[in-house]
């Protein structure tokens, strides 16, 4: 029962990672790029938690964390850059 | 105009403790768990990086003020210190020992020289990986 609920999940992730990844490759516009981009690591999230409950293991966990952690640096790195054209400043106030 | 990075910045000061406690829990939990040195020292300078991203290089200088060579040097001194100290012992090169001690609030608990192999592992990864990005982000 739990196995086959896991597996239409992953299925109905799987459509929304393609389509997401649609997006990537079309998307006009940069910022459409980086938002599916961060969207596409939120799903992969949801693929290794969906995994780790079909194999039955705690070994994942640090994962999802890690994934939704380096999301975010990279979404912030990428966003900073399409702002200001640098990503890290020497000095603000300068 | 000058830009206002509010959000950016309150959320960076929250999020860095957690990612750089997270970083500690993988650290601690690499005997027995997923984690270890590497992929701590990595969340550590991880959080670093997000400080410099919402910061900039002169404020997280004065909030670090490590010279991230020298850490890669102390960690490479911590490695090879525990592969030789094996020496002292009569026992081959990186020969490790561990022995269960009574702690006090932690109760038994084992403890091993690989830690400080790790830890220095950890300083490296976290020296390397930050002397990188500095270096990258200092040239104009």
């Amino acid at each position: 029962m739990i196995n086959s609920i896991v597996i239409v999940a992953l299925g109905i992730i799987s459509i929304s990672m393609l389509l997401l990844i649609y997006r990537v490759v079309k998307g006009p516009s940069v910022p459409d790029r980086v938002v599916a981009l961060d969207a596409l690591g939120i799903n992969l999230v949801g693929v290794v938690a969906l995994i780790s409950i079909v194999f039955n293991s705690f070994a994942f966990l640090e994962v999802i964390l890690l994934i939704g952690i380096l999301a975010f640096i990279g979404t912030i790195a990428f966003a900073k850059f399409l702002e200001k054209g640098v990503i890290i400043e020497r000095d603000r106030d300068a | 105009m000058k830009p206002n990075d509010v959000v950016l910045q309150t959320i960076t000061t929250v999020a860095a403790f957690i990612i750089v406690l997270f970083s500690i829990q993988l650290f601690f939990a690499g005997h027995y768990n997923p984690g270890g040195g590497f992929i701590g020292g990595l969340l550590t300078s991880g959080a670093i990086v997000l400080l410099l991203l919402a910061f900039d290089i002169k404020t997280v200088s004065t909030i670090f003020p490590f010279d991230y060579k020298i850490m890669t040097a102390i960690g490479l001194l911590l490695s090879v210190g525990t592969g030789a100290g094996a020496l002292l012992f009569d026992v081959p090169f990186l020969t490790h020992a561990y022995e269960y001690f009574h702690l006090p609030l932690l109760g038994e608990q084992s403890l091993h020289t690989a830690v400080i192999f790790d830890t220095g592992v950890y300083l490296v990864v976290i020296g390397i990986t930050m002397t990188i990005i500095q270096t990258i982000g200092e040239s104009e």
